[in-house]
């Protein structure tokens, strides 16, 4: 086997501050091989792609790579331009495509010399035409990138890196974006180029890609190689054991009947920018006891429908009922008042105020309460205790309740939220993405909290794109797309997501 | 190729020590110009001193020309807390000289104890008033708060020259674009004896606590430094936002304004239109080299005047030109927004990650 190993990573290690990111990983990549790279968030996984593609210095270990002869060469450590060189292409979680100009210029962008007097525009477009027809991985070379479905994009950047004549392709959370059937397609053209001899290394946190799509798998915990198989030996079991250390227990609630309706949105029209942040005479019913689960790749409607329940949009059209009375006046602070807790997507950027103190953020939506504030002054003392007593009771670890929130970890960050919404009892829970990025530990964590919510009698909305997560969860499913909700009756995952692909069951 | 990363913690040393090695290396920097204007830097250095630490005159005009910047300076830095870019106090200075002027040149003539207090609310509200047209345009129509401000600065100083030379315009003035005195029991009564400084030095003091107070204490406060460290996110949370900045823009524009109370109900007397020579853009730089906070505001205040009177000094006791003394505040200045940068952040080598500063 020896003779057929394309890339070593020799014992790795990467250091920020008092944190050991990657501790002496060796990895090997054979010709031909699709491997797995799983891990917790903060395992590792990414810093070790970055030491490889040369965005960060190892502070111990090498990397060798196959070169044109056929032996392993060192690869320069820290230099992009080598690993490019090299023949390794990435295609990173977040697009690196200049979204004004297209895919074909995308492509060849910075491929050929600077100085050369004229593009060789006809050779480019043969060589792409080949690789896509190679590959199986089919894009659209003339309009802008902007314009492209995600989909779509995510092939122009793999066609960017094959393009460079790259033999070592390492893919970020490929699937992250892509609706199941559209991840099965990439899986199966990544498979056709691999008989052509390329090797992948592709990054993820979701089990049934691994079991389904790849020949190995290296698990990382904690910065270090923990366990590699043949993924034909492994079941989920046995990684989720390597990956947390033990095995957990999947949240999976007991089943109890909803009770009446306390939230009813009634024929809502929201028009926004673009076809992304409107909404279309939706109508939603929310029982008490329920977990409401809604489906659907992100960017269908979600977050427009997060903000009109968060109070941030207003409706254009139709009304909210609260337990059969209209909401009049729609916004954040009579929202929480009238006892929505909310926890948003986007944790950094609407959670928390990163320069606040952990106590100040967990006190940020009741600041008219005076049991927080006397005659306009922050009452520090019960500030202080509150914090003190919520992050014991939800765990929340970090520097210090009166250090700065920003500080904390994004599992901590979202335990703080948790304490903040679920400590003032709301009856209407709205959860955007709760779990999205939190490691195991942490996912179920909130999961559990949620459950608590619905058997104490409130009502829950779980906007999530992982589906296993809803499936889990959810007493009821409607699929999100284009603005629309539409019903789901089957519980089948097949099913639901081709609805979220947008055909008719 | 070097690369510049934050540092993890800043340590208390750093803190101390960075401000007066930038200090120093400041002073060794200006003296190639004092040296090439054929001065000895050293017995140069000890006139500077001498300037502002010489005497009691020598403090008191540094403490003088401290008080209007520890006013622009919190303006400033409260308005840049919320993330408000208020770049237009200078104009609020002038709007509020203009009211100390309007009520204090005998349109009442009442008592001191009335009277002064009265000249300082109406300062203040006149400051104020200087910022409603541009947060209103801000929050209404997303207009640019660092245009409109800027913009307003020329527009007020060419409606006081205009005031100056019409109702303003002092009848015993012999027809110079001047304003009517402000009464005696309408000034700000002085610190020390025949000497400058006045008690407006105080009331800048004061507010600079009481806004030290109020930012970390008060729910007001926690809205402000919510609004200005995320505003979506406090947005999310129930907190108005215009609320906020409408509330941060009054308070900002109100300080500025009292910095011209100060100037003409404290020191001038009458109102001309060059009382201030950019006090409302030197507080930017107060209020940046304090870090925004108003107890810091009061320290680069004073940092700020020192150098200015300082080398003002030194440029009259040696016979060198007093564009020197501009050139040593400039040379300072960067010094120490050099010396804060090199505590936030570390420069490493980008190859080798190895530290270099």
């Amino acid at each position: 086997m020896e003779a057929s190993t394309v890339l070593k990573l020799n014992g790795l290690a990467k250091r920020f501050g008092s944190i050991l990111a990657n501790d002496d990983i060796t990895i090997h990549l054979q010709k031909g091989e699709v491997l797995a790279l799983l891990g917790e968030n903060g395992a590792g996984k990414t810093t070790l792609m970055n030491m490889l593609f040369g965005h960060y210095l190892p502070d111990s270990g090498n990397i060798e790579i196959k070169s044109v002869n056929g032996e392993l060469v060192p690869l320069e450590l820290g230099n992009p331009s080598a690993a490019l060189a090299a023949g390794i292409g990435m295609v990173h979680q977040h697009f690196t495509l200049a979204e004004n100009i297209t895919a074909f210029e995308n492509i060849t962008l910075g491929a050929e010399s600077l100085f050369s007097l004229r593009r060789n525009q006809r050779k480019a477009e043969k060589k792409i035409n080949n690789i896509m027809s190679n590959s199986g991985l089919e894009a659209p070379l003339d309009i802008p990138v902007g314009r492209l479905s995600v989909g779509e994009r995510q092939r122009v950047e793999i066609l960017k890196a094959l393009y460079r004549d790259a033999h070592i392709l390492v893919l970020d959370e490929p699937t992250a974006v892509l609706t199941p059937q559209e991840a099965d397609a990439l899986f199966s053209n990544l498979r056709r180029m691999t008989n052509h001899g390329l090797s992948v290394i592709f990054i993820t946190h979701k089990m049934r890609e691994v079991l389904a799509f790849s020949d190995r798998l290296v698990v990382l915990r904690h910065g270090k190689n923990v366990g590699s198989m043949e993924t034909s030996n492994a079941t989920e079991k046995k990684i989720a054991r390597l990956m947390v250390g033990s095995e957990t227990q999947k949240v999976s609630p007991k089943r109890i009947t909803p009770g009446g309706p306390i939230l009813s949105l009634n024929d809502i029209s929201v028009a926004g920018r673009s076809k992304r942040d409107s909404l279309q005479n939706i109508s939603l019913t929310l029982k008490s006891h329920e977990i409401l689960g809604i489906a659907g790749i992100s960017g269908n409607g979600q977050n427009v429908l997060a903000d009109l329940i968060s109070g941030l949009a207003l409706p254009d059209k139709g009304s909210i009922l609260l337990k059969g009375v209209a909401i009049q006046n729609i916004n954040p602070l009579n929202m929480i008042k009238l006892g929505f807790g909310r926890i948003p997507e986007d944790r950094h950027r609407q959670g928390i105020v990163g320069g606040l103190s952990v106590s100040e953020n967990m006190v940020i939506e009741r600041l008219d309460d005076p049991l927080i504030q006397n005659f306009g002054f922050l009452r520090s003392s019960v500030i202080n205790d509150n914090a003190q007593t919520l992050s014991e009771k939800y765990d929340v670890r970090g520097p210090g309740i009166d250090q700065a929130s920003r500080l904390l970890s994004g599992g901590n960050i979202q335990k703080l939220i948790l304490a903040r919404v679920f400590e003032q009892q709301p009856e209407i829970i709205l959860a955007n993405q709760p779990t999205r990025g939190l490691d195991m530990g942490a996912a179920s964590d909130v999961q559990r909290h949620l459950i608590e919510a619905r058997d104490r009698g409130g009502g829950v909305i779980l906007i999530s794109e992982d589906l296993d997560e809803i499936l889990g969860l959810a007493d009821r499913i409607v699929v999100m797309r284009d603005g629309n909700l539409h019903d789901v009756n089957s519980s089948s995952r097949e099913a639901i997501g081709l609805m979220m692909a947008g055909e008719s069951v | 190729m070097i690369r510049i990363e934050p540092r993890e913690k800043i340590s208390n040393s750093s803190t101390i020590f960075i401000p007066i090695i930038a200090a120093i290396v400041s002073l060794l920097f200006a003296a190639i110009p004092i040296i090439s204007a054929g001065a000895n830097p050293l017995i140069a250095y000890v006139e500077m001193a001498k300037g502002v630490f010489g005497s009691v005159f020598a403090v008191s005009e540094m403490l003088t020309r401290a008080t209007p910047l520890i006013f622009t300076g919190l303006a400033a830095a409260i308005a840049f807390r919320a993330k408000l870019w208020n770049i237009g106090a200078e104009g609020q200075l002038y709007l509020g000289a203009i009211a100390a002027v309007t009520v204090g040149s005998g349109f009442f003539d009442l008592p001191a104890i009335f009277l002064l207090p009265l000249i300082i609310v109406l300062g203040a509200c006149a400051g104020a008033v200087g910022m409603v047209a541009p947060t209103f345009l801000k929050v209404r129509f997303g207009a640019d708060e660092v245009v409109t401000t800027l913009l307003l600065n020329f527009i007020i100083i060419i409606f006081l020259q205009m005031l100056l030379e019409g109702p303003l315009q002092d009848p015993m003035g012999l027809g110079w674009p001047q304003s009517a005195p402000i009464l005696d029991q309408g000034m700000f009564p002085p610190l020390i004896d025949r000497m400058r400084v006045h008690s407006g030095l105080i009331l800048a003091i004061i507010l600079a606590v009481i806004a030290h107070f109020m930012i970390k204490h008060s729910v007001w406060g926690f809205k402000l430094r919510a609004v200005g460290e995320n505003s979506s996110a406090a947005k999310h949370a129930g907190i108005n936002i215009n609320h906020s900045l409408f509330g941060v823009a009054l308070l900002s524009g109100g300080l500025a304004g009292l910095a011209g109370v100060s100037e003409v109900a404290g020191l001038k007397g009458y109102l001309t239109a060059d009382l201030s020579p950019g006090f409302g853009y030197a507080g930017i730089v107060v209020a940046m080299l304090a870090g925004l906070s108003p107890i810091g505001v009061l320290v680069a205040s004073v940092f700020i005047a020192s150098v200015f009177v300082g080398a003002d000094s030194m440029s009259r006791a040696m016979g060198i030109s007093s564009f020197l003394a501009d050139l040593v505040v400039s040379v300072s200045l960067l010094c120490v927004l050099v010396g804060g940068f090199i505590a936030k952040f570390k420069i490493v080598r980008a190859g080798t990650g190895k530290k270099i500063l």
